[in-house]
């Protein structure tokens, strides 16, 4: 069964490339995971915290309006935008600042790009009673400045990291030192299915739960499964969340969107998978963005979430065995599928999220009308608003000023 | 013995230990490189650890991720770490220890590497982010090549995994003096004579100390215990502040504590 992969190793992806420093600190967390899994009191808790703080299960909707656009398949969209800090990435934030509760860490510390994750990770810090440091790249403060004061509102630190390419990729490697230097009190929040053994899988499994309630939810709704699942990917934790259920149905076609920037044959783009090859960064064996030198090279997108030139292990496991596919959406593509589903529906999605509502506009013309299509809707757009309203021209001459 | 062990064992049976200086290749440039890692070895160095300039060195401090930087945008290429090596060891004997994050050597392609390193006059590679789980490709090209290689070992490391660390290696055990990453420090932790005696426990002869070693007073009081001390942070420093001329003269004030004075510090 494809669902039952536990790592440290996807068929040649995965592993642990780190410094020996930190091999502890993750032997503690994969044992203190491995165990909670199974531990009903601990699933008590989060079950409780899904219920009464994020708001689980999130809700589908079906988007006929949108559809019409999508060769008049049928389209639902699977609601993580409602949950309470607008993402998905709380589901993963609970699970695991729950974990270093148990472990006795008082310090949570993560990266982000888009601030969602920041600002999740801030929010469960405020809720727990933990102090927080988000490290985030110099570019991402600017083109996410809303989420920035969120997080500091939350009593968060924000660092902004002025290193390298000054996005996501630069952030993970300061939280990375950061732990190393402060491993016995600090829990490293990371918030993708990327980075070294157990986090792919533990991420993974926080995830699950999205497409566990949809798979349900739509054989409700439609009485059957669907004929594709969609998700954009930036180091793929939604997509892994939502596909994840799906994977032993044979039947159900998956397919993950990559931010193409200016164009995947450009060279500004962060389409990982689709024009990267395997290599070793930030602790595991993956596709990546690099050089012929294995230099990391830095990816180009307007949404800062898919911002980075690396992808989970699992994704580049699926896609090598065919489960799996992976293709790119440019910014353009993107925000014309954000301004339409604002227009059709009245929902303002994360330009995250966009990626793969404009993948779905195109696989809806080639399966017909008498398709379904999940689509993960992984977050909500309130943080982007600066960016959409330069994109589209929004933003009154004066106002602006 | 490996060549990085014979140094080592000379410098003790001297009453005393090695200095193994780390510098990045291409910073300030290629030229300047070499010559700075000459002058390490004119002015006592004994084991030169040459870095290559890597995109996301996450064991790196401030001075060492600035200098790399620096050198990847000046054009840095693998390449130019071959060459580097093949210059330095045309004029100095002693042996040159490449620092290496992994994903460059596997996108080389690890056996061309060693293949490469060897024939350059390179004498192994210190490997920080690959641990020896995840090595038998290096381990089989460093066997093949007789290449050293020398992994790390950290405060954390379990006794179960210093053995590991201290079986696999092979030149020296890169012993962490502290948790943290790479930079000058007021103090050399504590936890660095605790883990060298551990390590001792494990079995090793041959354990180098690193990470925040800075100046000849911290370089005696690791050679106390341990068979050698790594200083990086405080010769890039100088090499950026004053080029070759000050990096030799940080050298040869590193140096002054590998001069045995009598009875060690214990
Ligand atoms: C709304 C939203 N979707 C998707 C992502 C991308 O992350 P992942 O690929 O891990 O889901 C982000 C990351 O910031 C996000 O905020």
């Amino acid at each position: 069964m494809l669902r039952d992969e536990l790592g440290p190793y996807f068929g040649e992806f995965g592993g642990r490339f780190v410094p020996e420093s930190l091999i502890a600190a993750l032997d503690e967390l994969d044992t203190a995971y491995t165990t909670a899994k199974t531990d009903p009191m601990f699933q008590a808790e989060l079950a409780q915290l899904h219920a009464t703080y994020t708001g689980r299960p999130s809700i589908i909707t079906e988007v006929p309006r949108f559809a019409e656009h999508a060769g008049g398949a049928r389209v639902i969209l699977k609601r993580e935008d409602l949950n309470h800090t607008g993402s998905h990435k709380i589901n993963n934030v609970l699970g695991q600042a729950l974990l270093a509760r148990r472990l006795g860490k008082t310090r949570l510390i993560a990266e982000t790009g888009a601030g969602q994750h920041g600002v999740a990770t801030a929010t469960a810090a405020a809720l727990f009673g933990m102090s927080c440091v988000v490290y985030m790249g110099e570019v991402d403060t600017e083109r996410q400045a809303l989420n920035v004061a969120r997080m500091r509102l939350l009593g968060a630190e924000v660092v902004p990291v002025k290193t390298g390419s000054r996005t996501l990729k630069d952030a993970i490697n300061d939280a990375l030192r950061d732990w190393v230097a402060n491993v016995a009190d600090t829990h490293y929040l990371l918030g993708t299915v990327a980075g070294p053994h157990p986090f792919p899988v533990m991420v993974r499994d926080f995830h699950k739960i999205i497409g566990e309630e949809a798979r349900r939810q739509v054989l409700d709704l439609t009485g059957r499964l669907p004929d594709a699942v969609t998700a954009c990917v930036g180091g793929g934790s939604n997509a892994m969340g939502i596909f994840h259920a799906f994977l032993d149905d044979p039947d159900v076609a998956l397919y993950g969107y990559e931010a193409a920037g200016e164009g995947h044959l450009t060279e500004k783009h962060a389409a990982t998978i689709t024009r990267g090859r395997p290599g070793v960064l930030h602790g595991a064996r993956s596709y990546m963005l690099q050089d012929e030198d294995g230099q990391t090279i830095e990816s180009h997108s307007i949404s800062a979430g898919l911002d980075y030139p690396g992808v989970g292990p699992e994704h580049a496991w699926l896609n090598d065995i065919g489960r799996a596919s992976y293709l790119p959406i440019t910014d353009d593509e993107a925000m014309q599928a954000l301004r339409l589903l604002s227009r059709t529906e009245g929902i303002i999605p994360a330009i995250e999220s966009a990626h793969a509502l404009a993948g779905t506009m195109k696989l809806g013309m080639e399966l017909g009308p008498e398709a379904v299509i999940l689509v993960n809707l992984s977050g909500r757009g309130d943080k982007d608003m600066e960016t959409a309203g330069a994109y589209f021209e929004l933003f009154d001459a004066e106002a602006a000023k | 013995m490996s060549r990085v062990e014979t140094v080592i064992a000379a410098r003790k049976a001297a009453g005393s230990g090695a200095l193994v200086g780390y510098l990045p290749v291409g910073f300030p440039d290629l030229q300047t490189s070499i010559d700075a890692a000459v002058a390490l070895v004119e002015n006592g160095v004994d084991i030169i650890e040459l870095g290559l300039p890597y995109s996301d060195p996450v064991m790196d401090g401030p001075v060492i991720q600035r200098a790399t930087q620096a050198a990847l945008a000046d054009g840095f290429k693998l390449g130019h770490g071959f060459d580097a090596v093949a210059a330095i060891s045309a004029r100095v004997d002693a042996p040159i220890l490449v620092m290496t994050y992994w994903n460059p050597v596997l996108q080389y392609g690890v056996d061309r590497f060693a293949d490469d390193l060897l024939a350059a006059g390179g004498a192994g590679l210190i490997t920080p982010d690959l641990v020896a789980d995840e090595a038998a490709g290096w381990l089989a090209a460093s066997d093949r090549t007789g290449l050293d290689r020398v992994f790390l070992a950290a405060p954390s490391s379990t006794d179960a995994r210093l053995r590991q660390s201290v079986e696999k290696s092979r030149g020296f055990v890169y012993a962490v003096s502290t948790m943290g990453i790479t930079g000058a420090r007021a103090d050399v932790d504590q936890a660095a004579r605790a883990l060298v005696a551990r390590l001792r426990t494990a079995g090793s002869t041959s354990a180098c100390v690193g990470v925040g070693i800075s100046t000849g007073d911290q370089v005696r009081e690791v050679l106390g215990y341990a068979d050698g001390a790594i200083v990086g942070s405080a010769l890039v420093s100088a090499l950026a502040d004053g080029g070759v001329q000050a990096v030799a003269r940080a050298a040869a004030a590193l140096a002054a504590g590998t001069v045995a004075t009598g009875p060690a510090s214990e």
